[in-house]
């Protein structure tokens, strides 16, 4: 069946329309229905991680770089913009700076408002608070997180 | 091991019933929690060892708790391809989790399917727990689901984040870890050319939309599954009480596209549907597709009371035991496509003409 309006190509797009009781059946080309303004397709919505990869790709943090690394789990930055995941639960500590304003560009906030429950303390798990506030400072500081590293700084030597 | 059906309560499948508000336009209300134990990398980055033994540790948890005490235990990598399809079909594994394309699933892999939960186990995070409810009942969903995340998180060193709230694999899930959704059915808005509109609508309210099977699948039989888009800086509650507002407003727009259409076009309407059914009723092959997109319109003339004696309970039945794996189980063999369409067309003439007392 050829397209009612172009009488060109051939027509996919069946349309019933009904006016004052009237009912007319048109058939158009998908370029005809285009012009008229007909949707023709149901457009999936893009997957809300390559929004949040571009975001990653948007960052800037040269200093930090793709070779910073997980010290648990070994994923790079440069795996994480690969694959769209994290290693372990220790990346986000470790790429904190640069997640922060990853999640509030695809969130809209940064800060968890939800419940939490008393979890068991993981035996043997959490390296030494020191250790770990110590990895951070060095991150913080090669991501030229200046604010962070200061907040850090002040903590480690509120305990020490 | 064989998929013994009969083990699963409901076949894992309590929405089905269609007892729940709206049921004929709300097929299913799911909430769904993303949880990782603390003490191992993520799924995607554990070895074999780490997945049995995150696998293990949260057995001996849901043994703790009340929704899943009685839970059935289904290996995946023990069950055969179409075992794990057949999962698939009834939204109790992700697509990811089934890995459907592959001959054996990964080590570790699982699903613990209760009467009201499910839990699905090694996939992206540790931990996917889901409740579905029939028809239109998010808060419902949510309270058991939020009980079992309870329960869980009682039992198990949880990846938790004092800034960033529950530590997922993916961040677009971190924070709540929590996935609201729900399955519509909405030919009315297709009909009447207005669902461009409302998809765009929905993703300007923040919430976005997929097909029949989430995340990567196409709309088909108009069936589309709208959820939250983000998961942290908001309660549970404010996520689950947004959706459910917005959804409220999408089925009283379906609501009124259908009054519209038998309104206006009442007589057309009418002979597409029937014509929907009586392909149903007597053709000899259908595939998966159009199968879906002819139940989608006795669906609708049963909701426009223009088609009597046929439950919505059936439609949701025929929805799931249509489908390939299902029809393979039942023919105790593997079909090939062009085998499926039959068996399919059978299955569906035969169903409805019970249904219809012509049995």
């Amino acid at each position: 069946m050829l397209c009612d309006q172009c009488k060109e190509r051939d027509a996919v797009v069946h349309l019933t329309q009904i006016v004052d009781a009237e009912v007319t059946q048109l058939h158009l080309c998908e370029k005809c229905a285009a012009a008229k303004g007909i949707e023709t397709t149901v457009s999936m919505p893009k997957h809300p991680l390559s929004d949040f990869l571009h975001a990653v790709q948007q960052q800037s943090a040269p200093a930090l770089g793709d070779q910073a690394r997980c010290a648990y789990c070994q994923t790079s930055l440069r795996d994480f913009r690969a694959s769209g995941r994290l290693g372990c639960a220790q990346c986000y500590t470790a790429f904190e700076g640069a997640l922060r304003e990853l999640l509030r560009r695809v969130h809209g906030a940064a800060r968890h408002r939800g419940s939490e429950y008393e979890t068991p303390v993981a035996p043997g798990f959490v390296v030494s608070e020191l250790d770990s506030l110590r990895e951070r400072l060095a991150l913080a500081v090669a991501a030229e997180e200046f604010e962070l590293a200061a907040k850090l700084r002040d903590e480690i030597r509120a305990r020490e | 091991m064989t998929l013994d059906l009969s083990l699963l309560p409901d076949g894992g499948m309590p929405w089905i019933t269609a007892s729940g508000p709206h049921a004929d336009i709300v097929l299913s209300s799911r909430v769904r929690l993303a949880r990782n134990v603390a003490t191992y990398p993520f799924s995607s980055r554990a070895g074999d060892q780490d997945r049995r033994r995150v696998l293990e540790q949260v057995r001996e948890a849901s043994a703790h708790s009340e929704l899943l005490a009685r839970a059935v235990v289904l290996r995946l990598d023990e069950l055969t391809q179409n075992e794990r399809r057949l999962l698939h079909e009834r939204h109790l594994v992700s697509r990811e989790l089934a890995e459907l394309d592959a001959a054996v699933a990964r080590s570790g892999s699982a699903v613990l399917v209760g009467d009201e939960a499910a839990l699905m186990v090694n996939e992206e995070d540790h931990l996917r727990l889901q409740v579905f409810r029939s028809g239109f009942d998010i808060s419902g969903a949510w309270e058991r689901a939020s009980r079992l995340g309870r329960e869980l998180g009682e039992q198990l060193p949880l990846a938790f984040h004092p800034e960033f709230g529950y530590l997922t694999s993916c961040p677009t899930n971190v924070g709540t870890g929590l996935r609201a959704s729900v399955l519509v059915h909405l030919p009315g808005l297709v009909l009447t050319q207005e669902i461009g509109k409302v998809l765009t609508g929905l993703q300007q309210m923040g919430l976005t939309y997929r097909g029949l099977y989430g995340e990567g699948s196409e709309v088909v039989g108009n069936f589309f599954q709208i959820s939250n888009q983000t998961t942290l800086g908001r309660t549970e509650d404010e996520l689950c009480d947004h959706l459910a507002r917005v959804v409220s407003h999408v089925i009283s727009r379906e609501s009124e596209a259908r009054r519209v259409l038998s309104r206006d076009a009442g007589y057309i309407i009418e002979d597409k549907l029937w014509r929907a059914y009586g392909t149903l009723r007597y053709a000899r092959s259908l595939g998966a597709d159009e199968a879906m997109n002819l139940l989608s319109g006795v669906r609708l003339a049963v909701g426009m009371y223009l088609l009597g004696g046929v439950s919505v309970y059936t439609l949701n039945k025929l929805l799931v035991y249509s489908q390939t794996a299902h029809l393979s189980l039942a023919e105790g063999r593997p079909l090939t496509e062009i085998e499926a369409n039959l068996a399919r067309a059978r299955h569906l003439r035969t169903a409805l003409a019970a249904e219809a007392g012509e049995a």
